[in-house]
């Protein structure tokens, strides 16, 4: 099996202007940016909404604050994946009772990282609301769970990966659309065949 | 016994890989390398953020099973093994000494292959015989936590104590760190001296002659033996007390009087440690044998916060030992998960 690049589904300009259009909706859509917060589910949701704080300080002149969400002690599937489980610490530098919170993360897949960062919030206290925003939605859920924002929607199939770089990780903004492809047998050549 | 330590490496997310260095057993500090004890410690540092969660019961060991194995009587560490179990969401069952076939006479091998033939995913286990823990994990296939053997280490205590200077003194290296005490007959100790020792604190031993043996100087480089204990606590960054057992006490060799006047931990004593010294004590406490009611309560007191933080260093360990898909097989790589497996 080794994985092969298909093609891309944003460019940095494309990443950034559809950052830039998420912001004004959550701004816009939350009456009030009074009680908002924005959570970055570690570890791409992080960077992610450090830029929609910032992009809503730009245009808004508001400063929502912004904390960081580790969720690894809220997965369903830690005696199944096949690595020793690494934590990282959360961030949280306010109180989340009667926020309007809302959980910023790469991409949607199967929803079971959207449910744990829930049950991760509720541990700290009681939200007002939480809405989810997400730069690409890749389908195939597996919970009953919507994103209140999506950047992008990409049709994928369950081999497909989606996979979003950004620069204060990657060196570089973009979102590429991957598949795994199983390696093959090597066929004869045509001219051997009797 | 050493204990099997593989190089893991871990994918996070797509593409990220880290170094978890993991392990299957914690029999003693000795063993392990410190590498993974600045692991232990820096995890513990996100358990003890969960400690000041207004909820603080997470759901990460549902279903896993972790046998609490007392073979030697312990309050204070069982209902911290017990909490830090209850926290993560584990069920524990309990075997104590006194309420066990120990006193029918069962052998320590037939009791512990008993309790791992209940199938839990841990065993933790304190015993009056140093080496025991060893001697149960060369023989089980289910993950060994020594909390306390013999004479010989006390782990948890030791990480914990750590975990109490690393937030009190912002780092743990290069400290001098002053024991006062029963130090031949203190696993506490012994395993202290194996921790510190390794992050470059100078150690400094101090007590009644019989209870600090010239041989102590062998378990790690540089540690001095002081007489008097106002020399010893000489610019101390962390005092560490340890409690005098009783039945000590009773050799003829030494008095509580003359323990309490040659060696208690007193107010005058303590101004000879550096102003911003701060005192240790494993607990439970002799007020007014080895240490005096003004400094156990004082402000240089952190001997609650060892308490507290005695949870976050056991969840830690239960979370790495207990939480990964390894529990019943040894150490084999695996690997890492899949992009997006998550999500």
């Amino acid at each position: 099996m080794h994985i092969v690049e298909k093609r891309q589904v944003l460019s940095a300009e494309e990443m950034d202007r559809t950052l830039q259009r998420l912001a004004h909706e959550i701004v816009e859509k939350s009456g009030g940016t009074g009680s908002l917060a924005l959570i970055g589910v570690r570890r791409r949701g992080v960077p992610l909404a450090h830029r929609l704080a910032h992009s809503m300080r730009a245009f808004a002149g508001v400063e929502v604050p912004v904390g960081t969400l580790d969720i690894t002690l809220y997965r369903d599937d830690l005696s199944t994946v096949g690595a020793q489980p690494l934590l990282q610490s959360s961030e949280i530098p306010f109180i989340v009772d009667d926020r309007d919170l809302v959980l910023v993360d790469d991409v949607l897949y199967t929803g079971r990282t959207a449910r744990a960062a829930m049950n991760a919030l509720f541990d700290l206290g009681r939200p007002m609301r939480i809405r989810l925003c997400v730069l690409v939605d890749r389908g195939h859920r597996e919970l009953p769970i919507e994103a209140s924002f999506v950047g992008t929607t990409v049709q994928t199939s369950a081999s497909e990966i989606v996979e979003v770089q950004v620069r204060e990780i990657d060196k570089q903004d973009r979102v590429m659309l991957m598949d795994r492809v199983a390696d093959r047998v090597q066929d004869s050549p045509p001219g051997n065949r009797s | 016994m050493q204990i099997a330590c593989k190089i893991r490496r871990q994918a996070i997310g797509a593409d990220q890989t880290t170094v978890a260095p993991s392990f299957r057993h914690l029999l003693g500090i000795e063993s392990l390398t410190t590498g993974q004890i600045s692991f232990l410690l820096e995890q513990s540092k996100i358990f003890q953020a969960i400690q000041r969660n207004p909820l603080k019961k997470l759901a990460t060991l549902r279903g896993k099973t972790v046998a609490l194995a007392f073979f030697e009587p312990s309050t204070r560490t069982r209902i911290s093994f017990a909490t830090a179990c209850a926290r993560l969401g584990a069920d524990t069952m309990l075997l104590q000494a006194d309420a066990s076939s120990l006193k029918k006479g069962e052998s320590l091998l037939d009791t512990v292959l008993t309790l791992e033939a209940m199938k839990p995913d841990a065993i933790i286990m304190r015993h009056a015989s140093s080496g025991a823990a060893d001697f149960a994990a060369a023989r089980l296939d289910v993950p060994v936590i020594n909390a306390g053997d013999g004479t010989h280490e006390h782990p948890t205590q030791a990480l914990l104590d750590a975990l109490t200077i690393l937030d009190r003194k912002g780092a743990i290296e290069n400290l001098n760190v002053t024991i006062v005490g029963d130090i031949a007959h203190s696993r506490v100790a012994r395993s202290n001296i194996h921790l510190l020792s390794r992050f470059g604190c100078r150690i400094t031993l101090c007590g009644p002659g019989m209870w600090v043996p010239r041989e102590l100087e062998s378990l790690a480089p540089g540690i001095r033996r002081v007489a008097r204990i106002e020399d010893a606590l000489q610019d101390a960054d962390v005092v560490m007390a340890l409690r005098v057992q009783q039945e000590r006490m009773n050799e003829p060799a030494l008095a509580a009087e003359e323990y309490i006047l040659l060696y208690q931990l007193t107010p005058e004593r303590l101004r000879m440690a550096r102003p911003d010294a701060i005192v240790l004590h494993p607990g439970p406490m002799n007020r007014g044998l080895e240490i005096d009611d003004a400094v156990a309560d004082g402000p240089q007191s952190c001997i609650l916060e060892q308490v507290t933080n005695g949870l976050a260093v056991r969840m830690a360990l239960l979370f790495h030992l207990v939480g990964g898909p390894n529990a019943t097989q040894s150490g084999a790589p695996q690997t890492g998960e899949g992009p997006n497996a998550a999500d």
